[in-house]
């Protein structure tokens, strides 16, 4: 067997595929952030629970109504939008034009609110769901195993950051949210609805963020408490990404799974902090971010 | 821009104006009329109120209370992206180019309120700059050229009533003689136009009247005839 720094090979791939895999969520959930802090200037601490209602329901989908992975991949991620569009319509926009710190404080107590609730119901030990059948398995690569759902995970994560890279970048309904991002305010009196474009982009953002919850639903364990955990981690990919930068966010989600992985490898230890110091560091060294423009 | 300037027909009438930021009251009770086809000024010192006063009738101030009836219909009540809708066409102060923007897609951005509105095509043959540069960031452009940009951006969508704020600042005297050159082709296509002026000698041949404000009100109102009349009164108003 090859080995690559006194580490096998195998290992090592497999290492950096589950650190793909977790960058392709990070990425997934930053690039909602950033949509919705480019627009509302929200920091919106209710992502994780969003991601987290995204699973729970693919969860409940199925075992209350029979709703299958395929159908719960598009139906999930509508409901929590839905969710989302009532969060900013009856809660957010009544704080709008206050300080920053009215709606990271709504957005977090919504968050815990839902988890609250759903711990109450469903306990905190998580729900099973099993992976659909046609995911059961994988290839052998040769130099490495790659289970097929892992596969469709990367694949999904990638093809929906990309298309709403495009969306942004080259479409008109783009252009309205990057002006809208500079100056909402000369937009509006240029004609557009813009209470109506800030409703939509939340519902957006936190639709990916369900969306990713849906992809998770399968491989990890499903608790009303998964999305507290994953968000803070996200938050650090966002400082070092650049809030904002909406192909930042892509890719520094996808490096530092990569990090993670590659840490997990070469020193376990450090797996869990090793993308807080990346934080640091960047912090000291480029305070707007890697991707972020200059203040 | 079909119609024929019809003077008598009343576009705009502010009536007891006013507007506050905050704790601040900025404007104490404007009352003015604009008839549609007319280039009206508004003159006066900074911190006069005048920039505010377009504002205010765009629904981008804090507070406003009295009345602004656009075609008369009152809008006291309408968001910002109904009284675009309108037809009401603003051009802020210091521009407001989009910088992730490029030309084309600041060109672009404001939807199409009314028809009538200048074709692409039209506005690339009367700003060729803007044309050669369509694919550049919005704010890589010249002052110039990024006036002509913010101007052209509201002749695209058809508005037939142009609220510009301080469009010669800060740009070269060529400058400055072409955008006059375009100010005299829309007042020929019948728009109304109400222009905060800082450069009286750009503003004077262009307008019909002038309205000099003061401390948020409106001090005076000189007809274009009047003016030879009133320059000495006008200087002090502007401090010049």
């Amino acid at each position: 067997m090859s080995m690559i720094l006194g580490v096998p090979l195998a290992v090592l791939s497999g290492q950096l595929l589950l650190g793909v895999i977790n960058g392709a969520f990070y990425a997934l959930l930053s690039l909602g952030l950033a949509v919705i802090f480019g627009l509302l200037k929200i920091i919106n601490f209710a992502h994780g629970a969003m991601y987290m209602l995204g699973a729970m329901a693919t969860v409940i989908l199925f075992d209350t109504l029979g709703v299958n992975y395929w159908v719960a991949l598009f139906v999930a991620p509508v409901l929590v939008g839905c969710l989302g569009m009532a969060i900013e319509y009856f809660l957010l926009r009544r704080i709008g034009g206050q300080d920053h710190i009215y709606s990271l404080l709504l957005t977090f107590g919504v968050a815990l609110m839902i988890q609250g609730i759903l711990t109450n119901i469903y306990g905190v030990s998580g729900l099973r769901y099993s992976m659909p059948d046609v995911f059961k398995g994988g290839m052998n690569l040769g130099f490495m195993f790659l289970p097929y759902y892992r596969a469709w995970v990367i694949v999904m994560a990638l093809l929906v950051c990309f298309g709403t890279w495009f969306m942004i970048e080259k479409t008109k309904l783009g252009a309205y949210l990057r002006a809208g991002t500079e100056d909402s305010q000369l937009l509006q009196g240029f004609g557009i609805n813009v209470p109506l474009l800030v409703s939509l982009t939340y519902g957006f953002g936190v639709m990916l963020a369900a969306f990713a919850g849906v992809l998770a639903a399968p491989i990890y364990s499903v608790t009303p408490g998964m999305g507290s955990h994953i968000l803070i981690v996200v938050f650090a990919v966002v400082v070092i990404g650049g809030m904002g930068s909406i192909a930042g966010a892509i890719i520094t989600g996808i490096l530092m799974g990569v990090v993670e992985g590659l840490t997990k490898t070469f020193y376990p230890q450090a797996s869990s902090a090793v993308i807080f110091l990346v934080m640091v560091v960047v912090l000291l060294i480029r305070p707007s971010g890697l991707f972020g423009k200059e203040a | 821009m079909s119609q024929a300037p019809q003077k008598e027909y009343e576009q705009l009438r502010v009536s007891g104006l006013h507007a506050f930021y905050g704790e601040s009251h900025i404007l104490h009770g404007i009352d003015l009329v604009v008839n549609r086809g007319e280039l009206v000024t508004l003159l006066g010192r900074n911190g006069a109120g005048r920039s505010t006063t377009l504002k205010a009738i765009m629904n981008m101030v804090g507070r406003r209370t009295g009345s602004i009836m656009i075609n008369g219909e009152e809008t006291m009540s309408c968001p910002p992206h109904h009284i675009a809708r309108l037809g009401v066409g603003y051009c802020p102060e210091h521009r407001g180019i989009f910088s992730e923007l490029n030309v084309q897609e600041n060109l672009t951005l404001p939807p199409v309120v009314r028809s009538g509105g200048m074709a692409l095509e039209e506005i690339y043959n009367m700003f060729p700059n803007l044309y050669e540069r369509r694919l550049s960031m919005g704010t890589k452009l010249s002052g110039g050229e990024q006036q002509m940009l913010a101007m052209a951006r509201i002749l695209r969508t058809g508005a037939n009533m142009l609220l510009l704020d301080e469009i010669t600042e800060g740009l070269a005297p060529v400058i400055v003689e072409k955008l006059a050159e375009v100010l005299i082709k829309l007042k020929e296509k019948g728009l109304t136009i109400i222009l905060v002026e800082q450069n009286f000698h750009f503003a004077a041949p262009l307008a019909d009247r002038h309205y000099v404000m003061e401390h948020g009100l409106i001090a005076e109102e000189i007809s274009a005839g009047e003016l030879e009349a009133k320059q000495a009164m006008l200087n002090n108003y502007l401090g010049v």
